[in-house]
Order: C-alpha cells, then sequence, then structure tokens
C-alpha cells in the first residue's frame, strides 16, 4: 500500500472518529436531560399528575397546567400559522430580489432572535394593561394574551420556513405553470404551496415545539391559574409556568411534581419532532 | 421532407412548402441588465416544421427561444425589442395577452418538470385554465394528448399515481403531453433531452417527427446530431447573432459561412 493511500486512510478515519465523537456527545446530553427527568419525576408521574389540579399542591396534578398550555399553543398557532404562511408566500413569491422584500426578509429574521420575554412585555402592554382599564379589572391578564405572545414567537419562524421552502421549488416549475398560461396567483396556490406543502407544515410543527417550552412570555400575560380554566378570557396556567413556580417552591413534593411536569413538556416537543420527521418523510416520493 | 433538404434558404423553404411563416422576427434585440444578448435577429419559421437553432453555449439560443412565448418577462431587468409576428400580430406588443399567447404557443423545458399532483391532473391542470370541459370530454382530451406524446400505453393504468414517480424520459413526455393538450399552435422544445438517457432521447426525437405534421416546431440543441436528425431547417447562433439560418441538409453538407462549418466540424464550441 502506497503511503498517499494509508495518509488518507488515516485521515478519514480521523474525520470519521471525531464527528462520531461529536455526535455522540450532543446524543449523551439529550439521553442524559431525558434520564434526570424522568430520574427526578418519576415519583409524581402518575395517574394524578394529568388528572388533578395545582390548587391540591403537594397532592395534586397538573391537569389545569396541561389543558392550560394545550389551549395557550393553539392560540399561538392558530394566529400565526395563516399570518406567516402569507407573508412568507409573499416574500418568496412576489417581493422575492426587491428591496421591501429583502427589508421585511431582515427584519423576520430580527423578531426570529427577539428575547421571548420582550414578547410577553409587548402583549401585557398592547393587550392586558387595555383589557384591565377597559373592564375595570375584571379582566386582564388571560390565556388569550398568553396565545398572542406565543404567536408572536411562533410567527417568524413560520414565515422563515415558509418563505424558504418555498424558495426551494426549483424557478422552473414556475416557468413550467406560467408558459401553460396561468396565472401567478393559480401557479402559488395550486403548485407552489403543494410542492412545499409538507416543508411548511414541518414549520409549523417545530414553530409549535418551540413554543411550548415557553415560560417568560406567559408570566406577564396568561399569568397562571390553580384551577382549571378553559375560557381563553381567564387567566391561565401553563406546564412552563408551573414547573418555573414548583422549582422555586421549597418543597421536595413540588420539585418531583415540576420535573415530571418537564418530562412531559419534553416529550411533547420530542413527538412534534418525530411527528415533522414524518411528514416529511412521506413526502418524498421513490423514483423506481 | 425533400423540399425542405432542397432549398437554399427559409423564404424558399416557405414557398416551397406553400405556406406564410408561422413565426416572423424582425430585428429582435434583447438585453439582460444592459448586456445585449441578441443583436438584431431576422427569421421567418415556417409552418408544421420542426425547426433547430445550434450554437455554443451562450449564443443566445435559449434566449431567442424564451422570447417567443415572452416567459422571459418573468424576471426583471430583461427587455425584448423589436417585433414577432405570430398570425399576422405582434406578440411583443403589451397589448398582445399572455394567456391568449401561452395558449398558442407551448412549452417544453430541459429537465422534466412535472407538477406535484397525479399524472392525470398534470395533463388537465392546464386545459382547465383554458376550457371548461365536461368530466368525459377532458379524459378524453387527457388520453389523446397522452397518445399523442407517446405515454398512454406506459400510464393507461396509473392515471391517479403521482407523476413523480415516473422515469426522466416519461415525465418529460408528460411534459410534452401538457404542452400539446392546449392544442398550441407553435411548440417550443428548450434542449428537451439534455437531461436523458440515449433511448429516451431516441423517443423523444421519434416522437418530435410525428408532432410536426400537427404543430410548429422550434427546438433548441446543443446536440449537433439531435439537430441533423429530426429538424427540417438549422439556424445557426453565435454571440447573439444569427449566423445562418438553411434547411438542415443543407447547413450541415455545404454550410454557406465560415464559422457554420467551423462550428459543425467540431473547430470550436
Amino acid at each position: 500500500m502506497s503511503t498517499i493511500y494509508l495518509r488518507r486512510r488515516i485521515t478519514n478515519w480521523l474525520a470519521m472518529g471525531l464527528s462520531m465523537l461529536a455526535t455522540l456527545i450532543g446524543l449523551a446530553f439529550l439521553a442524559w436531560i431525558l434520564w434526570e427527568t424522568l430520574r427526578q419525576g418519576i415519583s409524581a408521574l402518575n395517574l394524578k399528575l394529568f388528572t388533578r389540579i395545582t390548587a391540591n399542591g403537594a397532592d395534586g396534578g397538573l391537569a389545569n397546567a396541561m389543558v392550560g398550555s394545550l389551549i395557550i399553543n393553539f392560540i399561538g398557532i392558530a394566529i400565526a400559522t395563516p399570518i406567516g404562511v402569507l407573508a412568507g408566500t409573499w416574500l418568496a413569491e412576489y417581493a422575492n430580489r426587491t428591496k421591501l422584500g429583502e427589508t421585511i426578509r431582515f427584519l423576520n429574521d430580527i423578531l426570529l432572535s427577539a428575547p421571548s420575554i420582550v414578547m410577553g412585555l409587548f402583549v401585557y402592554t398592547i393587550i392586558v394593561l387595555p383589557s384591565t382599564a377597559l373592564t375595570h379589572g375584571s379582566t386582564s391578564f388571560s390565556g388569550f394574551a398568553g396565545g398572542v405572545a406565543l404567536a408572536l414567537i411562533a410567527l417568524p419562524v413560520i414565515v422563515r420556513t415558509t418563505d424558504e421552502m418555498l424558495r426551494l421549488v426549483p424557478s422552473t416549475l414556475r416557468e413550467a405553470a406560467l408558459s401553460l398560461g396561468v396565472p401567478q396567483w393559480k401557479l402559488t396556490l395550486q403548485i407552489l404551496i403543494r410542492a412545499a406543502r409538507s416543508g411548511i407544515i414541518t414549520g409549523v410543527l417545530l414553530a409549535l415545539a418551540r413554543i411550548s417550552g415557553e415560560t417568560a412570555p406567559l408570566l406577564f400575560t396568561a399569568f397562571g391559574n390553580n384551577y382549571m380554566a378553559i375560557n381563553p378570557i381567564d387567566k391561565m396556567s401553563s406546564l412552563p409556568q408551573i414547573i418555573y413556580q414548583y422549582a422555586n417552591d421549597p418543597g421536595d413534593d413540588l420539585h418531583a411534581m415540576a420535573w415530571a411536569g418537564a418530562f412531559v413538556v419534553t416529550m411533547f416537543v420530542l413527538l412534534l419532532s418525530l411527528a415533522s420527521r414524518l411528514v416529511l418523510s412521506r413526502s418524498k416520493v421513490s423514483h423506481d | 421532407m425533400t423540399d425542405s433538404a432542397l432549398a437554399t434558404n427559409p423564404a424558399q423553404v416557405a414557398a416551397a412548402s406553400a405556406v406564410a411563416p408561422k413565426l416572423t422576427v424582425r430585428d429582435l434585440h434583447f438585453y439582460y441588465n444592459g448586456f445585449h444578448a441578441l443583436k438584431g435577429i431576422n427569421m421567418d419559421i415556417p409552418e408544421k416544421k420542426v425547426t433547430a437553432i445550434i450554437g455554443p453555449s451562450g449564443c443566445g439560443k435559449s434566449t431567442l427561444l424564451r422570447i417567443f412565448n415572452r416567459i422571459y418577462a418573468i424576471y426583471p431587468k430583461l427587455e425584448a425589442k423589436g417585433e414577432i409576428v405570430l398570425d399576422g400580430e405582434n406578440i411583443l406588443d403589451p397589448r398582445y395577452s399572455m394567456n391568449r399567447l401561452r395558449g398558442k404557443v407551448g412549452m417544453v423545458f430541459q429537465k422534466p418538470v412535472p407538477f406535484p399532483m397525479t399524472i392525470f391532473e398534470n395533463v388537465a391542470y392546464g386545459i382547465r385554465h383554458h376550457e371548461k370541459l365536461s368530466k368525459a370530454d377532458m379524459t378524453g382530451r387527457v388520453e389523446q394528448a397522452l397518445r399523442s406524446a407517446a405515454l398512454w400505453d406506459e400510464v393507461k393504468d396509473k392515471l391517479k399515481q403521482n407523476a413523480l414517480g415516473l422515469s426522466g424520459g416519461q415525465q418529460q413526455r408528460l411534459c410534452i403531453a401538457r404542452a400539446i393538450a392546449l392544442k398550441p399552435e407553435v411548440l417550443l422544445l428548450d434542449e428537451p433531452t439534455s437531461a436523458l438517457d440515449p433511448i429516451a432521447t431516441g423517443r423523444i426525437e421519434q416522437l418530435v417527427e410525428e408532432l410536426k405534421n400537427e404543430f410548429t416546431i422550434v427546438i433548441v440543441t446543443h446536440n449537433m446530431q439531435q439537430a441533423a436528425r429530426c429538424s427540417d431547417l438549422t439556424a445557426f447562433m453565435y454571440m447573439g447573432e444569427l449566423i445562418e439560418f438553411d434547411g438542415t441538409e443543407k447547413i450541415f453538407t455545404k454550410p454557406g459561412k465560415k464559422q457554420t462549418e467551423d462550428y459543425i466540424t467540431g473547430r470550436f464550441g
């Protein structure tokens, strides 16, 4: 074997070894996080966690926080998805390569990296304070306000993924449709969105995963509620907010419940990510 | 086609086949962001013949083709000046309806680009935009288009399957079916076989031969053998100019210009 060939094999072996090591380190932390949340929370992971509310304290569960999280996340995604998909479509199909489009894309990237507590404070001033003033204090913090804060976090994620997924659609597909005489709006709605569909859905699922772990924007908006709240104009509890609250409590029982809540949130996000992978892989058609 | 093979210039070709030119290009100039890409092109493209455009990369042959259906207009900063007359009307006139133009002039691209829908819907999609047909009429039209594109026998049992599952050659014939389903008068082919294997290429060339009975075909190709095999007339372009346009046999046996001869004998390009 010549030396140059041997050297290449060694370089290859080294590069592969280092990449595998890096992957293992990343995965090890993920496994460790899952293991630690499970280990610390296992004592509280029982039926009570899903059926009883936080008003019962150490003898209760997180049912109201789980329902609250579902409602607030749903409101957030329901607001952010239509706006985000439309804005992303406009950026990719109508404003691509224009100054205005570039500017808005840049502003969207700033929104994407804005600290989430700022969103909470913003919604506090535009929704919570006015509704307190209007209703003389009977409605102030609300699940709806929390949903709006989360929508502001999900929105730039959805705009960005929609924009990118549409721009990945080859321009030849646009030319082919336009050369049949089809107008731009039909092309966009019937062909491009369809071609980018799985990517757009993945973006929405990832945005949902992103907002389900948010705590800071909910502190000044949904506030929290020790009782079951279904109506979005009421104060509402959420899993991240309860985890924050219970982790600050001196009681060990509440700590275990906070860990159990953390485990539930982590599993939810994990399942969402798996679902988005599934959506992506299903859309690939084999060429055999 | 003996008439075109014997003719010495396009005017004679048109006269010999006793038809007025389908497309007449008059003093056409084209600018890419200020770059002068086509410099005063004049040519008469006869009806129901295959006209091939050859020339080295960057000579402007695809640019010329893309003006015939004004598909260039979807990109900013591109400008065409001059006239292209189709059936007596200047298609570069902004008042000429894009919808009408693209119904009359169909196009097939270099890479097969099926739409992300079923095989049937791929063909029906364009028809539906231009005409309201009953379900039975639509089924008939789609079948007819697929038959004309020599694809029917291969797909008749899987019309409801996603078109992305077809092979590259089948996808390209589907794109041809999609274009001819609109019953255009002119069919533009932009290097339609450059992404295909030799067998699929042979089928497309055979198809071009059959389609010229119905359509006026303009084909841009990198492959000189392809131009020689399947066209009646050949135009040679170089650096944005039309150097020579004549019967295909004449161009490939006794070209009138030195540049044409150098190109077809492989001395440059």
